[in-house]
Protein backbone atom coordinates (compact mmCIF):
# COMPACT_ATOMS: atom_id res chain seq x y z
CA UNK A 1 0.00 0.00 0.00
CA UNK A 2 3.04 2.31 0.48
CA UNK A 3 5.42 3.26 -2.33
CA UNK A 4 8.82 1.78 -1.57
CA UNK A 5 12.10 0.60 -2.98
CA UNK A 6 14.71 -1.90 -1.86
CA UNK A 7 18.21 -0.48 -1.40
CA UNK A 8 20.70 -1.87 -3.95
CA UNK A 9 23.34 -2.64 -1.37
CA UNK A 10 23.39 -3.65 2.26
CA UNK A 11 23.59 -0.96 4.94
CA UNK A 12 26.43 -1.06 7.41
CA UNK A 13 25.07 0.29 10.66
CA UNK A 14 26.76 2.26 13.45
CA UNK A 15 26.29 -0.80 15.65
CA UNK A 16 28.59 -2.71 13.33
CA UNK A 17 25.78 -4.92 12.06
CA UNK A 18 24.79 -5.14 8.41
CA UNK A 19 21.25 -4.93 7.11
CA UNK A 20 20.52 -6.44 3.68
CA UNK A 21 17.54 -5.90 1.35
CA UNK A 22 16.39 -2.76 3.15
CA UNK A 23 12.94 -1.48 2.18
CA UNK A 24 12.50 2.30 2.24
CA UNK A 25 9.00 3.71 1.82
CA UNK A 26 8.82 7.20 0.37
CA UNK A 27 6.59 9.80 -1.26
CA UNK A 28 7.51 12.49 -3.76
CA UNK A 29 5.75 15.60 -5.02
CA UNK A 30 6.63 17.84 -7.98
CA UNK A 31 9.13 17.13 -10.74
CA UNK A 32 12.90 16.93 -10.59
CA UNK A 33 14.39 19.71 -12.75
CA UNK A 34 16.51 18.61 -15.72
CA UNK A 35 19.63 19.88 -13.94
CA UNK A 36 18.51 18.28 -10.68
CA UNK A 37 18.67 21.59 -8.86
CA UNK A 38 15.29 21.66 -7.12
CA UNK A 39 15.28 18.61 -4.84
CA UNK A 40 14.14 19.17 -1.25
CA UNK A 41 14.37 16.35 1.26
CA UNK A 42 11.93 16.59 4.17
CA UNK A 43 12.86 14.61 7.29
CA UNK A 44 10.09 13.57 9.65
CA UNK A 45 9.93 13.52 13.44
CA UNK A 46 9.63 10.58 15.86
CA UNK A 47 6.04 9.64 15.06
CA UNK A 48 5.85 11.22 11.62
CA UNK A 49 6.07 9.46 8.31
CA UNK A 50 6.50 10.02 4.59
CA UNK A 51 3.00 11.53 4.20
CA UNK A 52 4.09 15.17 4.57
CA UNK A 53 1.26 16.69 2.57
CA UNK A 54 -1.79 15.50 0.67
CA UNK A 55 -3.76 12.61 2.16
CA UNK A 56 -2.26 9.86 4.30
CA UNK A 57 -2.66 6.57 2.50
CA UNK A 58 -3.34 4.64 5.72
CA UNK A 59 -5.28 7.04 7.95
CA UNK A 60 -6.95 9.13 5.25
CA UNK A 61 -6.01 12.23 7.26
CA UNK A 62 -4.09 15.25 5.92
CA UNK A 63 -0.28 15.02 5.92
CA UNK A 64 1.65 16.21 8.98
CA UNK A 65 3.16 19.39 7.46
CA UNK A 66 0.43 20.74 5.20
CA UNK A 67 1.18 24.24 6.57
CA UNK A 68 4.73 24.20 5.17
CA UNK A 69 4.57 21.93 2.13
CA UNK A 70 2.06 22.41 -0.66
CA UNK A 71 0.94 24.75 -3.43
CA UNK A 72 1.81 28.37 -2.65
CA UNK A 73 3.77 27.36 0.48
CA UNK A 74 7.53 27.71 1.16
CA UNK A 75 8.08 24.17 -0.11
CA UNK A 76 5.98 23.99 -3.22
CA UNK A 77 5.55 21.08 -5.65
CA UNK A 78 5.24 23.65 -8.45
CA UNK A 79 8.87 24.69 -7.85
CA UNK A 80 10.45 21.83 -5.91
CA UNK A 81 10.91 18.12 -6.22
CA UNK A 82 9.96 17.11 -2.69
CA UNK A 83 10.98 13.78 -1.20
CA UNK A 84 10.18 12.32 2.19
CA UNK A 85 10.91 8.78 3.32
CA UNK A 86 9.82 6.85 6.35
CA UNK A 87 12.88 6.51 8.60
CA UNK A 88 14.82 3.28 8.94
CA UNK A 89 13.30 1.58 11.98
CA UNK A 90 9.92 3.17 11.29
CA UNK A 91 6.64 1.39 10.75
CA UNK A 92 5.07 3.02 7.69
CA UNK A 93 6.64 0.73 5.11
CA UNK A 94 10.35 1.19 5.75
CA UNK A 95 12.49 -1.59 7.20
CA UNK A 96 11.84 -1.77 10.91
CA UNK A 97 11.04 -4.19 13.71
CA UNK A 98 7.52 -4.76 12.35
CA UNK A 99 8.83 -5.71 8.89
CA UNK A 100 9.07 -9.39 8.01
CA UNK A 101 12.43 -10.94 8.79
CA UNK A 102 14.04 -12.07 5.50
CA UNK A 103 14.59 -15.60 6.83
CA UNK A 104 11.34 -16.63 8.46
CA UNK A 105 8.90 -13.94 7.34
CA UNK A 106 7.84 -13.26 10.94
CA UNK A 107 8.27 -9.70 12.27
CA UNK A 108 11.86 -8.80 13.12
CA UNK A 109 10.83 -7.81 16.65
CA UNK A 110 13.85 -7.35 18.88
CA UNK A 111 15.99 -9.21 16.34
CA UNK A 112 16.08 -5.90 14.43
CA UNK A 113 19.42 -4.15 15.00
CA UNK A 114 19.51 -0.97 17.06
CA UNK A 115 19.81 1.94 14.65
CA UNK A 116 21.01 5.54 14.90
CA UNK A 117 20.08 8.87 13.33
CA UNK A 118 23.17 8.50 11.11
CA UNK A 119 21.90 5.09 9.94
CA UNK A 120 18.58 6.72 8.99
CA UNK A 121 20.45 9.38 7.02
CA UNK A 122 22.68 6.87 5.20
CA UNK A 123 19.54 4.97 4.19
CA UNK A 124 18.02 8.23 2.85
CA UNK A 125 21.17 8.99 0.87
CA UNK A 126 21.15 5.50 -0.66
CA UNK A 127 17.48 5.94 -1.54
CA UNK A 128 18.20 9.29 -3.24
CA UNK A 129 21.02 7.69 -5.23
CA UNK A 130 18.53 5.17 -6.57
CA UNK A 131 15.96 7.85 -7.32
CA UNK A 132 18.59 9.72 -9.34
CA UNK A 133 18.76 12.68 -6.96
CA UNK A 134 22.30 14.00 -6.49
CA UNK A 135 22.73 17.32 -4.76
CA UNK A 136 19.89 18.61 -2.63
CA UNK A 137 18.65 22.19 -2.83
CA UNK A 138 17.59 21.81 0.77
CA UNK A 139 17.11 19.36 3.56
CA UNK A 140 14.57 20.41 6.16
CA UNK A 141 13.02 18.96 9.28
CA UNK A 142 11.70 19.66 12.75
CA UNK A 143 12.48 17.86 16.00
CA UNK A 144 14.02 14.45 15.11
CA UNK A 145 13.79 15.63 11.50
CA UNK A 146 16.11 18.50 12.44
CA UNK A 147 18.61 16.03 13.87
CA UNK A 148 18.64 14.11 10.59
CA UNK A 149 19.14 17.43 8.83
CA UNK A 150 22.22 18.24 10.94
CA UNK A 151 23.50 14.71 10.47
CA UNK A 152 23.08 15.16 6.71
CA UNK A 153 25.31 18.24 6.77
CA UNK A 154 27.94 16.36 8.77
CA UNK A 155 27.91 13.15 6.70
CA UNK A 156 27.46 14.68 3.25
CA UNK A 157 29.06 18.14 3.45
CA UNK A 158 28.90 18.80 -0.30
CA UNK A 159 25.54 17.28 -1.11
CA UNK A 160 23.29 19.92 0.47
CA UNK A 161 22.86 23.60 -0.44
CA UNK A 162 20.66 24.62 2.44
CA UNK A 163 20.06 23.07 5.80
CA UNK A 164 17.00 23.97 7.87
CA UNK A 165 16.67 22.54 11.39
CA UNK A 166 13.60 23.57 13.37
CA UNK A 167 12.89 22.96 17.07
CA UNK A 168 15.80 20.57 17.26
CA UNK A 169 19.04 19.79 19.07
CA UNK A 170 22.50 18.41 18.38
CA UNK A 171 22.15 15.83 21.16
CA UNK A 172 19.62 14.30 23.48
CA UNK A 173 19.77 15.70 27.00
CA UNK A 174 19.40 13.66 30.20
CA UNK A 175 15.84 15.00 30.46
CA UNK A 176 15.06 13.95 26.87
CA UNK A 177 16.39 10.45 27.53
CA UNK A 178 14.48 10.29 30.81
CA UNK A 179 11.11 10.93 29.16
CA UNK A 180 11.84 8.34 26.48
CA UNK A 181 12.81 5.78 29.09
CA UNK A 182 9.45 6.31 30.81
CA UNK A 183 7.77 5.61 27.48
CA UNK A 184 9.80 2.52 26.74
CA UNK A 185 9.22 1.13 30.22
CA UNK A 186 5.48 1.67 29.77
CA UNK A 187 5.60 -0.37 26.54
CA UNK A 188 7.70 -3.13 28.03
CA UNK A 189 5.61 -3.31 31.22
CA UNK A 190 2.53 -4.21 29.15
CA UNK A 191 2.17 -8.04 29.25
CA UNK A 192 1.09 -7.93 25.60
CA UNK A 193 4.60 -6.77 24.63
CA UNK A 194 5.93 -10.34 25.20
CA UNK A 195 9.59 -9.41 24.96
CA UNK A 196 8.85 -7.74 21.63
CA UNK A 197 7.55 -10.98 20.13
CA UNK A 198 3.89 -10.03 19.68
CA UNK A 199 1.78 -10.73 16.62
CA UNK A 200 0.78 -7.90 14.27
CA UNK A 201 -2.28 -6.11 15.68
CA UNK A 202 -1.88 -7.77 19.10
CA UNK A 203 0.83 -5.47 20.43
CA UNK A 204 1.10 -3.68 23.78
CA UNK A 205 -1.44 -1.00 22.94
CA UNK A 206 -2.02 0.06 26.56
CA UNK A 207 1.70 0.52 27.22
CA UNK A 208 2.23 2.33 23.94
CA UNK A 209 -0.72 4.62 24.66
CA UNK A 210 0.81 5.56 28.03
CA UNK A 211 4.17 6.18 26.32
CA UNK A 212 2.44 8.49 23.86
CA UNK A 213 0.58 10.31 26.64
CA UNK A 214 3.80 11.01 28.53
CA UNK A 215 5.62 12.09 25.38
CA UNK A 216 2.74 14.27 24.24
CA UNK A 217 3.04 16.41 27.38
CA UNK A 218 6.61 17.25 26.36
CA UNK A 219 5.40 18.55 23.01
CA UNK A 220 3.17 21.16 24.65
CA UNK A 221 3.78 23.96 27.12
CA UNK A 222 2.32 24.67 30.52
CA UNK A 223 0.86 27.93 29.20
CA UNK A 224 -0.53 26.18 26.14
CA UNK A 225 -2.18 23.47 28.26
CA UNK A 226 -3.63 26.07 30.59
CA UNK A 227 -5.01 28.05 27.67
CA UNK A 228 -6.49 24.99 25.96
CA UNK A 229 -7.78 23.03 28.98
CA UNK A 230 -7.15 24.80 32.26
CA UNK A 231 -8.89 22.87 35.05
CA UNK A 232 -12.04 22.44 32.98
CA UNK A 233 -14.02 19.24 33.51
CA UNK A 234 -14.92 16.81 30.75
CA UNK A 235 -18.67 16.41 30.08
CA UNK A 236 -19.59 16.86 33.74
CA UNK A 237 -20.35 19.62 36.19
CA UNK A 238 -18.59 18.21 39.22
CA UNK A 239 -15.74 15.93 40.17
CA UNK A 240 -16.70 12.23 40.11
CA UNK A 241 -14.61 11.26 43.16
CA UNK A 242 -13.31 8.40 41.02
CA UNK A 243 -10.68 7.81 38.40
CA UNK A 244 -12.59 8.57 35.23
CA UNK A 245 -11.21 11.25 32.96
CA UNK A 246 -12.75 14.07 35.01
CA UNK A 247 -10.56 16.73 33.49
CA UNK A 248 -10.48 17.72 29.84
CA UNK A 249 -6.70 17.32 29.77
CA UNK A 250 -7.07 13.70 30.90
CA UNK A 251 -9.60 12.97 28.22
CA UNK A 252 -7.42 14.67 25.62
CA UNK A 253 -4.32 12.68 26.56
CA UNK A 254 -6.26 9.40 26.61
CA UNK A 255 -7.53 10.17 23.13
CA UNK A 256 -3.99 11.01 21.94
CA UNK A 257 -2.70 7.73 23.37
CA UNK A 258 -5.50 5.61 21.95
CA UNK A 259 -5.43 7.03 18.43
CA UNK A 260 -1.63 6.68 18.32
CA UNK A 261 -1.62 2.90 18.75
CA UNK A 262 -3.71 2.47 15.59
CA UNK A 263 -0.92 3.89 13.44
CA UNK A 264 2.30 3.07 15.28
CA UNK A 265 4.15 -0.10 16.13
CA UNK A 266 5.33 -0.44 19.75
CA UNK A 267 8.70 -1.98 18.90
CA UNK A 268 9.29 0.72 16.31
CA UNK A 269 8.67 3.26 19.10
CA UNK A 270 11.40 1.57 21.16
CA UNK A 271 13.89 1.62 18.29
CA UNK A 272 13.28 5.17 17.11
CA UNK A 273 13.36 6.64 20.63
CA UNK A 274 16.61 4.71 21.18
CA UNK A 275 18.09 6.24 18.03
CA UNK A 276 17.15 9.68 19.40
CA UNK A 277 18.71 8.97 22.79
CA UNK A 278 21.93 7.81 21.17
CA UNK A 279 22.12 11.03 19.15
CA UNK A 280 25.05 13.24 20.06
CA UNK A 281 26.41 14.75 16.87
CA UNK A 282 29.55 16.25 18.48
CA UNK A 283 30.48 12.82 19.76
CA UNK A 284 30.89 11.65 16.15
CA UNK A 285 33.32 14.54 15.44
CA UNK A 286 35.85 14.14 18.20
CA UNK A 287 33.64 15.81 20.80
CA UNK A 288 33.68 19.19 19.09
CA UNK A 289 30.42 20.08 17.32
CA UNK A 290 32.16 22.67 15.12
CA UNK A 291 34.25 19.92 13.55
CA UNK A 292 31.05 18.34 12.19
CA UNK A 293 30.46 21.41 10.02
CA UNK A 294 34.02 22.32 8.99
CA UNK A 295 33.74 20.78 5.53
CA UNK A 296 30.15 21.76 4.84
CA UNK A 297 29.41 24.08 1.94
CA UNK A 298 25.79 24.56 3.02
CA UNK A 299 23.97 27.58 4.38
CA UNK A 300 22.21 26.86 7.65
CA UNK A 301 18.94 28.08 9.11
CA UNK A 302 18.24 27.22 12.73
CA UNK A 303 14.85 28.06 14.25
CA UNK A 304 13.73 27.58 17.86
CA UNK A 305 10.56 28.45 19.77
CA UNK A 306 10.54 30.33 23.05
CA UNK A 307 8.08 27.96 24.77
CA UNK A 308 9.74 24.73 23.57
CA UNK A 309 11.21 23.01 26.63
CA UNK A 310 11.86 19.69 24.87
CA UNK A 311 14.52 21.15 22.56
CA UNK A 312 14.90 24.64 24.02
CA UNK A 313 16.56 27.69 22.47
CA UNK A 314 19.71 26.99 24.51
CA UNK A 315 20.20 23.78 22.48
CA UNK A 316 19.60 25.65 19.21
CA UNK A 317 22.20 28.22 20.29
CA UNK A 318 24.70 25.44 20.90
CA UNK A 319 24.30 24.45 17.23
CA UNK A 320 24.51 28.07 16.10
CA UNK A 321 27.70 28.68 18.09
CA UNK A 322 29.31 25.62 16.51
CA UNK A 323 28.30 26.78 13.03
CA UNK A 324 29.60 30.29 13.67
CA UNK A 325 32.87 28.91 14.99
CA UNK A 326 33.15 26.74 11.86
CA UNK A 327 32.77 29.89 9.76
CA UNK A 328 29.51 28.74 8.19
CA UNK A 329 26.74 30.97 6.88
CA UNK A 330 24.00 30.67 9.46
CA UNK A 331 20.66 32.30 10.15
CA UNK A 332 19.14 31.77 13.56
CA UNK A 333 15.93 33.08 15.04
CA UNK A 334 13.88 32.21 18.08
CA UNK A 335 10.22 32.56 17.22
CA UNK A 336 7.52 33.28 19.76
CA UNK A 337 4.71 30.80 20.29
CA UNK A 338 2.72 29.68 23.32
CA UNK A 339 2.44 26.11 22.02
CA UNK A 340 5.78 24.57 22.98
CA UNK A 341 7.62 22.06 20.82
CA UNK A 342 4.59 21.45 18.59
CA UNK A 343 4.90 25.04 17.32
CA UNK A 344 6.90 23.76 14.34
CA UNK A 345 3.77 21.97 13.07
CA UNK A 346 1.39 24.87 13.71
CA UNK A 347 0.66 28.28 12.20
CA UNK A 348 3.45 29.99 14.11
CA UNK A 349 3.93 33.63 13.09
CA UNK A 350 7.16 34.08 11.16
CA UNK A 351 7.89 30.40 10.57
CA UNK A 352 6.86 30.17 6.92
CA UNK A 353 8.25 33.62 6.10
CA UNK A 354 11.66 32.74 7.52
CA UNK A 355 11.83 29.38 5.75
CA UNK A 356 10.63 30.92 2.49
CA UNK A 357 13.09 33.85 2.65
CA UNK A 358 15.95 31.54 3.52
CA UNK A 359 15.13 29.07 0.74
CA UNK A 360 14.73 31.77 -1.89
CA UNK A 361 18.17 33.15 -1.04
CA UNK A 362 19.65 29.69 -1.61
CA UNK A 363 19.35 29.75 -5.36
CA UNK A 364 15.79 28.56 -5.09
CA UNK A 365 14.07 28.51 -8.47
CA UNK A 366 11.63 31.44 -8.67
CA UNK B 1 17.01 58.03 14.10
CA UNK B 2 15.59 59.37 10.86
CA UNK B 3 15.92 57.20 7.80
CA UNK B 4 17.70 60.08 5.99
CA UNK B 5 20.51 59.98 8.53
CA UNK B 6 20.63 56.17 8.39
CA UNK B 7 20.87 56.28 4.61
CA UNK B 8 23.74 58.78 4.79
CA UNK B 9 25.51 56.61 7.36
CA UNK B 10 25.04 53.49 5.25
CA UNK B 11 26.21 55.30 2.10
CA UNK B 12 29.38 56.24 3.93
CA UNK B 13 30.04 52.62 4.94
CA UNK B 14 29.11 51.14 1.56
CA UNK B 15 31.61 53.53 -0.06
CA UNK B 16 34.39 52.19 2.16
CA UNK B 17 33.83 48.48 1.48
CA UNK B 18 35.67 47.06 -1.55
CA UNK B 19 33.83 44.83 -4.01
CA UNK B 20 33.46 41.21 -2.86
CA UNK B 21 34.55 41.77 0.75
CA UNK B 22 33.37 39.61 3.61
CA UNK B 23 31.60 41.55 6.35
CA UNK B 24 30.04 41.00 9.75
CA UNK B 25 27.46 43.61 10.77
CA UNK B 26 27.10 43.67 14.55
CA UNK B 27 23.68 44.94 15.56
CA UNK B 28 22.54 44.68 11.97
CA UNK B 29 18.88 45.43 12.66
CA UNK B 30 16.64 44.40 9.79
CA UNK B 31 19.67 43.89 7.57
CA UNK B 32 19.27 47.08 5.50
CA UNK B 33 23.03 47.72 5.37
CA UNK B 34 23.88 44.06 4.70
CA UNK B 35 21.35 43.99 1.86
CA UNK B 36 22.94 47.11 0.32
CA UNK B 37 26.41 45.61 0.66
CA UNK B 38 25.19 42.39 -0.94
CA UNK B 39 23.43 44.16 -3.80
CA UNK B 40 25.94 46.95 -4.47
CA UNK B 41 29.25 45.35 -3.47
CA UNK B 42 28.51 41.60 -3.80
CA UNK B 43 29.68 41.36 -0.23
CA UNK B 44 29.68 38.04 1.59
CA UNK B 45 27.67 39.22 4.59
CA UNK B 46 26.82 37.97 8.03
CA UNK B 47 24.97 39.72 10.82
CA UNK B 48 24.13 39.48 14.48
CA UNK B 49 21.12 41.20 16.04
CA UNK B 50 19.48 40.98 19.44
CA UNK B 51 15.86 41.73 18.45
CA UNK B 52 13.99 38.61 17.25
CA UNK B 53 11.62 40.78 15.23
CA UNK B 54 14.46 42.42 13.31
CA UNK B 55 16.31 39.11 12.85
CA UNK B 56 13.15 37.71 11.28
CA UNK B 57 13.01 40.60 8.81
CA UNK B 58 16.68 40.13 7.94
CA UNK B 59 16.38 36.37 7.40
CA UNK B 60 13.27 36.86 5.28
CA UNK B 61 15.49 39.09 3.09
CA UNK B 62 17.74 36.07 2.63
CA UNK B 63 20.54 37.32 4.88
CA UNK B 64 22.68 35.17 7.17
CA UNK B 65 21.78 36.80 10.45
CA UNK B 66 21.84 35.18 13.87
CA UNK B 67 19.88 36.27 16.88
CA UNK B 68 22.33 37.02 19.62
CA UNK B 69 23.89 39.45 22.04
CA UNK B 70 27.10 41.12 20.86
CA UNK B 71 28.47 41.24 24.39
CA UNK B 72 28.47 37.43 24.72
CA UNK B 73 28.04 35.88 21.30
CA UNK B 74 30.85 37.57 19.34
CA UNK B 75 33.37 35.38 21.15
CA UNK B 76 32.35 32.41 18.93
CA UNK B 77 33.37 34.10 15.68
CA UNK B 78 36.80 32.96 14.49
CA UNK B 79 39.73 35.36 14.48
CA UNK B 80 40.19 37.45 11.32
CA UNK B 81 37.29 35.59 9.72
CA UNK B 82 35.94 38.63 7.84
CA UNK B 83 37.48 41.57 6.03
CA UNK B 84 35.30 44.10 7.86
CA UNK B 85 33.52 43.89 11.19
CA UNK B 86 30.98 46.72 11.22
CA UNK B 87 29.36 48.38 14.20
CA UNK B 88 26.97 50.96 12.86
CA UNK B 89 24.97 53.12 15.28
CA UNK B 90 25.16 50.41 17.91
CA UNK B 91 28.18 51.21 20.11
CA UNK B 92 26.11 53.48 22.35
CA UNK B 93 23.64 50.66 23.11
CA UNK B 94 26.27 48.11 24.14
CA UNK B 95 26.55 47.17 27.80
CA UNK B 96 30.30 46.66 27.41
CA UNK B 97 31.50 48.88 24.53
CA UNK B 98 35.21 48.24 25.18
CA UNK B 99 34.77 44.45 25.01
CA UNK B 100 32.74 44.76 21.80
CA UNK B 101 35.47 46.90 20.20
CA UNK B 102 38.07 44.32 21.19
CA UNK B 103 35.97 41.58 19.57
CA UNK B 104 35.46 43.65 16.40
CA UNK B 105 39.17 44.04 15.74
CA UNK B 106 39.73 40.37 16.60
CA UNK B 107 37.08 39.08 14.16
CA UNK B 108 37.63 41.61 11.38
CA UNK B 109 40.87 42.36 9.64
CA UNK B 110 39.50 45.88 9.99
CA UNK B 111 36.62 47.25 12.01
CA UNK B 112 34.31 50.08 10.98
CA UNK B 113 32.63 51.87 13.86
CA UNK B 114 30.02 54.56 13.26
CA UNK B 115 28.35 56.29 16.19
CA UNK B 116 26.44 59.44 17.15
CA UNK B 117 28.65 62.18 18.56
CA UNK B 118 27.46 63.40 21.95
CA UNK B 119 29.96 66.26 21.72
CA UNK B 120 27.89 67.97 18.99
CA UNK B 121 27.19 71.63 19.74
CA UNK B 122 23.42 71.12 19.95
CA UNK B 123 23.91 68.56 22.69
CA UNK B 124 26.29 70.82 24.56
CA UNK B 125 24.03 73.85 24.12
CA UNK B 126 20.95 71.87 25.14
CA UNK B 127 22.52 70.79 28.41
CA UNK B 128 23.89 74.28 29.06
CA UNK B 129 20.65 76.18 28.39
CA UNK B 130 17.96 73.78 29.64
CA UNK B 131 19.94 71.89 32.27
CA UNK B 132 18.34 68.68 31.06
CA UNK B 133 19.67 65.65 29.23
CA UNK B 134 19.65 66.54 25.54
CA UNK B 135 17.07 65.02 23.21
CA UNK B 136 18.00 65.41 19.58
CA UNK B 137 16.68 64.39 16.21
CA UNK B 138 19.14 61.51 16.06
CA UNK B 139 18.84 60.59 19.75
CA UNK B 140 15.12 61.16 20.22
CA UNK B 141 14.43 59.26 23.45
CA UNK B 142 14.47 60.66 26.97
CA UNK B 143 17.26 59.55 29.30
CA UNK B 144 15.07 56.99 31.10
CA UNK B 145 13.70 55.10 28.12
CA UNK B 146 16.61 55.14 25.69
CA UNK B 147 18.51 52.03 24.60
CA UNK B 148 21.53 54.32 24.28
CA UNK B 149 23.20 53.73 27.61
CA UNK B 150 26.82 54.51 26.68
CA UNK B 151 26.87 57.75 24.73
CA UNK B 152 30.24 59.24 23.98
CA UNK B 153 31.88 62.11 22.13
CA UNK B 154 34.44 61.74 19.36
CA UNK B 155 37.14 62.68 21.87
CA UNK B 156 35.87 60.02 24.31
CA UNK B 157 35.92 57.40 21.58
CA UNK B 158 39.48 58.22 20.55
CA UNK B 159 40.58 58.06 24.18
CA UNK B 160 39.05 54.58 24.55
CA UNK B 161 40.65 53.40 21.30
CA UNK B 162 44.01 54.60 22.63
CA UNK B 163 43.42 52.80 25.95
CA UNK B 164 42.72 49.60 24.00
CA UNK B 165 45.85 50.13 21.85
CA UNK B 166 43.80 50.11 18.65
CA UNK B 167 45.01 51.60 15.38
CA UNK B 168 42.59 54.35 14.35
CA UNK B 169 42.19 55.58 10.83
CA UNK B 170 39.83 57.03 8.28
CA UNK B 171 37.83 59.36 10.49
CA UNK B 172 34.86 60.71 8.57
CA UNK B 173 32.29 63.01 10.10
CA UNK B 174 28.74 63.92 9.17
CA UNK B 175 26.48 66.82 10.08
CA UNK B 176 22.91 66.37 8.86
CA UNK B 177 24.18 63.88 6.31
CA UNK B 178 26.85 66.24 4.93
CA UNK B 179 30.53 65.61 5.48
CA UNK B 180 32.39 68.05 7.75
CA UNK B 181 36.12 68.25 8.35
CA UNK B 182 36.74 71.19 10.69
CA UNK B 183 36.06 70.81 14.43
CA UNK B 184 34.27 67.51 14.08
CA UNK B 185 33.74 66.97 17.81
CA UNK B 186 31.73 70.20 17.89
CA UNK B 187 30.11 70.13 14.44
CA UNK B 188 29.53 66.47 13.51
CA UNK B 189 26.45 64.63 14.68
CA UNK B 190 27.96 61.31 13.53
CA UNK B 191 31.47 59.93 13.27
CA UNK B 192 33.01 56.92 11.58
CA UNK B 193 36.38 55.36 12.23
CA UNK B 194 38.30 52.41 10.85
CA UNK B 195 40.03 50.41 13.56
CA UNK B 196 42.47 47.57 13.58
CA UNK B 197 44.62 45.70 16.08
Amino acid sequence: MHTSLVLDSALTLDSGQTLGSVHIAYETWGTLAADGSNAVLVCHALTGDQYVTGTHRLTGKPGWWTRMVGPGLPIDPARHFIICSNVLGGCMGSEGPASPHPEDGRPWGLRFPVITIADMVRAQAAMLDQLGVGKLLAVIGGSMGGMQVLQWAALFPNRVNSVIAIASASRHSAQNIAFHEVGRQAVMADPAWKGGDYLPGKGPSKGLAVARMAAHITYLSEAGLTEKFGRRLQNRNARSFGFDADFQIESYLRHQGMSFVDRFDANSYLYVTRALDYFDLADTCGGNLSNCFMKSTARFCIISFDSDWLYPTAEAKRIVQALVAAGRHVSFVELSSPFGHDAFLLDTPGLNEVVDGFLRASGDPA
Amino acid sequence: MSSRITAAQHRQIVRLIPEGSSVLDVGCGDGALLARLRDEKHADGRGIEISPRLVREAVVRGLSVVQGDATHDLAEFPEKSVDYAILSETLQAMSEPAEVLRQLVRIGRQAIVAFPNFGHWRVRLGLLTTGRMPVTRWLPQSWHDTPNIHLCTIADFLALAADLHLQVGGGTFLARGQEVTMWPNLRADHALFILSQ
